[in-house]
């Protein structure tokens, strides 16, 4: 397959390129820009006029709800709303049923991807048994079978021995743990900030403690094993001040945020709206106003989707049973520029924070656009808007805190691996 | 908060969920209400034909004995048929959803729901799935709201302090658990009480109560001070002891309200409770059978405030 991308505006974070020219793409590789090669004869042309050209989003924490969770969404319906959304490698946690914590599940999953259109999977293994947080999986044999990192996504770490031994246990083969900082006992049964709507609504609280106590333990801990850790999902200012001593502090850490606690508050729970029942809880505006700093001066590395589908039964409950979580990838890219926007940053600044910043966490080749490196693109219209509703998402999770509101940017084509993945009935 | 949801097009209460955000107007409309039915208690025909020929469902998720039969009363003097379901040992427990339960018993031609559920917010899913003929009414959700015992404290205060602009009023205890104490707080502050103290161990607030414009205190000395009225909070059992209180005991000595602790409070103060109390763990039963105590008419004045409220929204409908 080759394809010619005509006249797109070619921005890649990585190098600093930013230009209308064209794309050349041949046997899965980005084989020339500018110029055509000698003797390139494309299948296939883009006419990319007025659109942007980004290197392929890569998205950190995509679920897609397989094995076990089938009734919620579909490795099939979740990676081509991935695909809807621009991206084209993403990491899906291991918080799946079973867990992924051994090799077979692991490798089930590869293959069904593999056979699948859309992005490249890249899956997390669990770093304990069950993710029960005891006995720690079998972490070699997962690499091996395909795993890039390792996790308890959303559940707890009781026991800091465990911890302590899964960072030392990681360390020996230079595997990457990612966590999400949160005390067991602080959370508990807690579902929303223990803030202003906690204290009116008498909603169960969990308090910023829960983060920090957690957070400050890890660092203790990767200060100690010099263990490369990455911390998922930040969602308080005080999160984000430790992050950012432990970074000056020369300590192995990247660090992430959800794109919802990007632009949500507390506030956005008032009326026990269900879609912002999310993990962790939106926190107050000034958590949220120091997530959106942190990330402009580069303490929060990277925005992940935080992708959850669910089926609509889960969220048409009352606020503190409904399941927790959005869909996200399809918000992903617009969210992102919103973001960028109201901080008045470009959109290389903005895309940096969903390509080439979690591809080096990744550590896969992607995330930008070069001769010779992968033809993952997202084309995408900037000046384009859309409403966020069940119909316009394809994933099979509609459950958004964005429903009815209007999104900036479009995507128009999404290129995986050289190939037209995703085309939108609008281009 | 949810007034839009709670109002009429034209201003009327179509349900009841919190007082949060409700107009004081309408406050005062349903303690006027009350004060009119409250002689209806009193009559040999204990019936007025507002309700007849409408079917009120008493939906309750968590057990209650007392605000279920008060507004089983309420509805039948307001000469409603009653329908009183025990859903915490039926449905749900066999998988149904919350709003499966809702549509069947809307099928069997409901008029309005009175729902009590342990999960906050829950009246409120209910109240934006329901027919539009269909009224609900919040007889308590999880920590958030119970609007109508919040009415029936203020009928009270009303009815012995004669209104509200120049009154101290003091909650003492379980805030952080508590629905009434939510409704309490936002009643108070709709009815213009210039002063509204929450006072109890910090344990028991939530930790940005004040955002609720209460001052807190953690003494009683400082919290029931000249206090003109006094209102106790039952402390459930299984949080005596434990990591928010160490004992009973200790509770007691320290915040339970006692005749010598009353004297700090003005001479004419009144001392309230939502009930079911716990004598000499959070009051000293000389204080709550004592001449300062209306704990029993606050019983009595429920029934009138709940026939007000279920009147109007039942109204609101027409």
């Amino acid at each position: 397959m080759k394809i010619c991308i005509r006249n797109g505006r070619v921005i890649d974070p990585a190098s600093g390129l930013d230009a209308v020219q064209d794309v050349y793409i041949a046997a899965g590789k980005v084989v020339a820009l500018g110029a055509a090669p000698a003797d390139f004869h494309a299948n296939c042309e883009v006419d990319a006029t007025g659109l942007v050209v980004a290197p392929g989003l890569v998205d950190l924490s995509v679920r897609l709800r397989e094995p076990g969770f089938e009734y919620m969404a579909t490795l099939e319906s979740e990676m081509h709303a991935a695909a809807v959304g621009g991206i084209t490698s993403l990491a899906c946690p291991p918080d799946t049923d079973p867990p992924l914590d051994e090799p077979g599940l692991v490798e089930m999953l590869k293959f069904r991807a593999k056979n699948s259109p859309g992005p490249r999977v890249y899956p997390v293994g669990a770093l304990t048994w069950k993710l029960k947080g005891e006995r720690l999986t079998e972490m070699a044999e997962l690499s091996e079978a395909g795993c890039v990192a390792f996790s308890q996504a959303d559940a707890p770490m009781v026991d800091t021995m465990v911890l302590l031994r899964a960072m030392e246990y990681a360390y020996t083969f230079g595997f990457p743990l990612w966590l999400r900082p949160q005390d067991y006992h602080l959370a508990k049964d807690g579902v929303v900030h223990d803030g202003i709507v906690s204290a009116r609504y008498g909603l169960p609280a969990i308090p910023v403690p829960a983060e920090t106590v957690a957070l400050q333990t890890i660092l203790l801990l990767v200060r100690e094993t010099r263990a490369r850790v990455h911390l998922c999902r930040l969602s308080s200012r005080a999160g984000v001040e430790m992050v950012r001593r432990a970074k000056a502090d020369g300590l192995p850490v990247t660090c992430d945020v959800g794109i919802h606690h990007v632009h949500l508050s507390e506030l956005d729970t008032a009326d026990f709206n269900a879609h912002c029942h999310l993990v962790p809880p939106l926190r107050s505006q000034r958590d949220r106003d120091a997530l959106r700093a942190a990330l402009e001066d580069g303490t929060i590395d990277c925005i992940c989707s935080d992708h959850a589908p669910v089926d609509a039964n889960a969220k048409e409950k009352p606020f503190q049973e409904a399941e927790a979580g959005a869909t996200g990838v399809e918000l992903l890219l617009p969210l992102t520029l919103k973001w960028a926007a109201e901080r008045g940053l470009g959109l290389a600044d903005a895309l940096d924070r969903v390509t080439r910043r979690p591809a080096a966490i990744l550590g896969v080749d992607a995330g930008r656009i070069g001769v010779g490196r992968p033809a993952d693109l997202c084309i995408f219209d900037p000046a384009a808007s859309w409403t966020v509703s069940g119909k316009t998402l394809a994933s099979l999770g509609k459950n958004s805190p964005y429903l009815g509101m209007e999104m900036p940017g479009r995507v128009r084509y999404t290129v995986i691996d050289g190939h037209l993945d995703y085309r939108s009935n609008h281009a | 908060m949810s007034a839009n949801l709670q109002l009429t097009e034209d201003g009327r209460l179509r349900h009841l969920l919190t007082l949060e955000g409700l107009p004081q107007r309408i406050l005062t409309q349903i303690l006027d209400t009350a004060e009119s039915f409250v002689s209806v208690g009193e009559r040999e025909v204990k019936k007025v034909p507002l309700l007849r020929g409408k079917a009120v469902f008493n939906l309750f998720f968590e057990n209650s004995t007392r605000t279920r039969t008060t507004f089983e009363i309420a509805a039948k003097r307001l000469s409603a048929d009653v329908i009183n379901l025990n859903i915490a040992t039926s449905a749900t427990n066999k998988g149904e959803t919350l709003l499966d339960t809702v549509a069947n018993l809307s099928a069997m031609q409901a008029d309005m729901f009175v729902v009590r559920h342990a999960s906050s917010g829950a009246p409120h899913l209910i109240a934006r799935h329901v027919a539009p003929h269909i009224s609900v009414v919040n007889a308590g959700d999880g920590r958030c709201a119970h609007p109508t015992q919040g009415l029936l404290d203020m009928y009270t205060i009303r009815h012995y302090k004669g209104g509200f602009h120049n009154l101290r009023v003091a909650i003492v205890g379980d805030v952080l658990h508590s629905r009434v104490a939510r409704s309490q707080i936002h009643a108070l502050t709709i009815l213009g009480c210039p002063e509204v103290r929450v006072v109890a161990p910090r344990t028991l607030l939530p930790r940005d109560v004040e955002s609720m414009g209460v001052h807190v205190h953690h003494k009683m000395a400082t919290g029931i001070k000249d206090a003109d009225v006094i209102i106790m909070l039952r402390l459930q059992n299984e949080r005596m002891q434990g990591a928010l209180l160490p004992s009973a005991g200790e509770y007691f000595k320290y915040w339970g309200l006692t005749e010598d602790k009353l004297k700090l409070a003005r001479p004419d103060a009144i001392v309230m409770h939502p009930g079911p109390m716990n004598r000499g763990v959070e009051i000293d039963s000389g204080v709550a059978d004592g001449k300062h105590s209306v704990i029993l008419p606050q019983v009595t004045f429920g029934i009138a405030v709940r026939m007000a409220v279920m009147s109007m929204v039942a109204g609101s409908n027409t």
